[in-house]
Parts: structure tokens; sequence; C-alpha cells
């Protein structure tokens, strides 16, 4: 059957993307934000994942003010990087899984969460960012990537119990898969950040460093967090979090912390990843 | 009728995208929208006035896109990802934007977030300066 070997987590700042794009990663700036994901790269590699859930939010590019779904998954064979004003970023088409993400589907609806399913849908840096983060620059990605896509931008995004609750009917939809895959899930967005209005620039990196912590070895005490708590205390937009206790709840409640990297700032953001294996499934 | 009171409504300097604001704002996030595609880039800046009146915007919320007030924009129900390409179509960086609606220089806001970004003592609530939330 198939199992989750894995969990990761990381921000998706764009100007991390228009870094690589525009080959600035050697600059001093950007060493320090690059140089914490080197180890990412070679942890990843040896996790051998077959399929990655890669758990992001769109900002306006696939979805507008028009539909704003939820929690919506991608189903379709591929997923072309999306034209975000600049061009589409010179990264690799994004490969799905079709057959195991209707399998997703079909199976965590019926677990009550009513996912979107898209079939046609491009990506923006919301995913392509943390790729390049797990994996460089590479001509093609090394696994298939389903995309869950999540409203983090339309006031209320789901409750993080409500993520943390999906990350459970994910892991069982994919525990009744037959084919032996190891999967990674991968969370995306936050950590502190505030990106609109007078108070924009907002950090707070005791907020960051907690959170890291609960998410490795206390996950539950995060599902209770309201979402005025992650505006008030780590900014307006620092509510991306949620996106990462979606991941931990698909993983075993004990796991083990295998690396951790943060660092204030990437342009208005910080930057936090975390990387927690399974232990049963080693 | 007027806006309903929200408890995030106490957080400063925060304009949160909520529904009402959504429903609120479509006309501008539309008209951002709009501006992913050269032909309209082109168009707006032919003539601006004349082409907000392609969407359905309040004569205030026309007047913020003019202006280009970037804070009264996500007052009156723009979205910071659809504002940012208002901007992104002026040839303004994120981070020029983000300076502007902090009332700072692009170079103080710079060294801001270098220097680890803005605290947020002193930057919780509108009511009591400490309160943690």
């Amino acid at each position: 059957m198939a199992r989750i070997i894995a969990g990761a987590a990381t921000s998706h700042v764009p100007a991390i993307g228009a870094a690589i794009d525009n080959k600035k990663t050697d600059q001093p700036y950007w060493q320090r934000v690059f140089s914490g994901f080197e180890k990412t790269k070679q942890l990843i590699a040896e996790l051998r994942p077959d399929v990655i859930i890669g758990i992001y939010n769109d900002h306006a590019t696939a979805f507008s003010v028009e539909v704003v779904p939820t929690f919506a998954l991608g189903c379709a064979p591929e997923f072309p990087p999306a034209d975000e004003g600049w061009g589409p970023r010179p990264v690799p088409v994004v490969k799905g899984h079709p057959e195991l993400a209707a399998h997703i589907a079909q199976s965590v609806i019926l677990d009550e969460f009513d996912l979107t399913i898209v079939n046609r849908m491009e990506v923006d840096h919301g995913l392509t960012v943390p790729l390049n983060l797990l994996f460089g620059s590479p001509q093609q990605w090394p696994c298939p990537v389903i995309p869950l896509a999540v409203n983090v931008v339309l006031y209320p995004p789901p409750t993080g119990h409500r993520c943390f609750m999906l990350g459970r009917a994910l892991r069982k939809a994919i525990e009744s898969w037959p084919q032996d895959l190891r999967v990674l899930v991968l969370g995306t967005g936050g950590m502190s950040h505030q990106i609109s209005g007078p108070r924009a620039g907002l950090i707070n990196s005791e907020f960051d460093k907690a959170f890291l912590d609960n998410l490795s070895r206390d996950p539950k005490k995060l599902t209770q967090i309201p979402h005025l708590q992650y505006m008030r205390e780590a900014g307006a937009e620092a509510i991306e979090l949620v996106m990462w206790l979606i991941m931990r709840g698909a993983l075993d409640d004990q796991v083990d912390e295998v690396y951790r990297f943060y660092t204030v700032p990437a342009s208005n953001t910080a930057v936090g990843h975390i990387i927690l294996e399974n232990r049963r499934g080693k | 009728m007027p806006r309903k009171e929200q408890e995030y409504d106490d957080i400063p300097g925060t304009f949160v995208f909520d529904a009402e604001r959504s429903r609120q704002g479509y006309g501008i996030n539309m008209f951002c929208m709009s501006l992913m595609k050269d032909e309209n880039r082109k168009a707006f800046r032919a003539n601006e006035a004349q082409y907000l009146k392609r969407f359905p915007l309040t004569p205030e919320q026309a007047q913020a896109i003019l202006d280009r007030d970037y804070n009264r924009m996500l007052e009156l129900g723009g979205n910071i990802y659809y504002t940012a390409k208002l901007g992104a179509t002026d040839g303004h960086s994120f981070q020029h934007l983000a300076a502007l609606m902090t009332g700072m220089t692009q170079e103080s806001y710079a060294a801001m977030m270098l220097a680890g970004g803005r605290s947020v003592e002193g930057n919780r609530s509108k009511k009591g300066g400490a309160k943690r939330g």
C-alpha cells in the first residue's frame, strides 16, 4: 500500500523564486536563505518520495475573486507554471498523479471533507518555489506532485483544526491505495509576515519558533490557535500557517524532527522550514 | 448599512480581506485581475478613468485607484494580491508598495526588514497596545 514517509514545510516567498530565476542566489542576502536548504536537498533525495502532496495557496492566479474554493485538489495530468505578471517562471511543468488524486478525492469527500476537484489549473509561486527549495532547478521535477490549493486569501480560511483533520483524512486515503508508493506531504506558506496595510513588515520570531516546536512535539496545541491570534501576533498573512497543519495531520502523532531552518527576512517574510519523518515509515 | 464591527478590526494598521470586503471590492479586484493581460494594461495606461468605467466601482473606489492610494483600496475591499498587480503595471516592486502602505521610504522599510522586521510589541491591539491575542 501507499504510505506517508515524511512531511516537510517551508515558506513560499515569491522573491525566493525571483532570486532563483534571476540567478541572484550567490548574493550574500540570498545565500543566507538558500544555505538553509542545502541539507534539505540531500534529505529529500534520501527519502526518495514517489509522489508529493503539495499543499499551497493560489495568489490571485488560477483563481480570482470569481471563484474561491476552500480546498481544491488538482486531479489533472499536469499543471503548467502560471504567468504571474512577469511571464511564467522558467521551471518544469508540474506533473500530477491523476489516478491517485481521483482516489484521494473519492475517499476524502466521503470522509466529509468537501473538496473541489480541479481538472485544469496553472500553479503559481506558492507551489513552484517550495519545489525549487526541495529539489533545486532540475530539468524535470523528480516525482509527480498532487496540488492541494487552500484558500487563505479571503477570510475566513479553514480553521487550523479543520486543516489538521483534513490531513488525517488524506492519510486514510493514501493508505487505502493498493500500489506501493512513498508519499511526502508538503505544507507551504508562512511564517510570520504581513504584506498589506500600515502594519506591513511585521515579524514575530518568538511566535514562529514556538510554532515550529509545537509542530514537532505537540501539534494538537496548534490546532487550537484562533485566526485572530495568527493575524494579531504574527501578521495578517501568517494565517497561511494553517496549511502546515494539513501536513502535520497526515503524519504520526510522534515524529522525528530531522531538520529545521529559520531566517529573517526573505523580502517581507520570515522563512521557516522543517522536515518531520514518520518513525514506522523507515 | 455600515460595516459590522469584527474583533479583528482591533488589529492596528490591518484591513482583513473578509467576505464583506470581498463583496464590496469585487470591482477593484476584477479591475486589478484584468491587468494580467497586456492589451488591458495598454488600454488602462492610455486613459485610466475611461478604462475604469468597465468595472463596477464606486466613485471612492475609482478615485483610490487613480490616486494609487493603496491603503484606501484595501479599506474599500481591495486585496493585496490583486492591488499588487496594479503596482506591477506601474513598474513597482512589491517592497515599494509595502513601503508606500507603511508611510516609509523603501530604503528605511528594507532596513527595518533586514533588522528583523516590525516588532509586534505595541502593534497588537488598538484598544490595548500590549494585549496578547
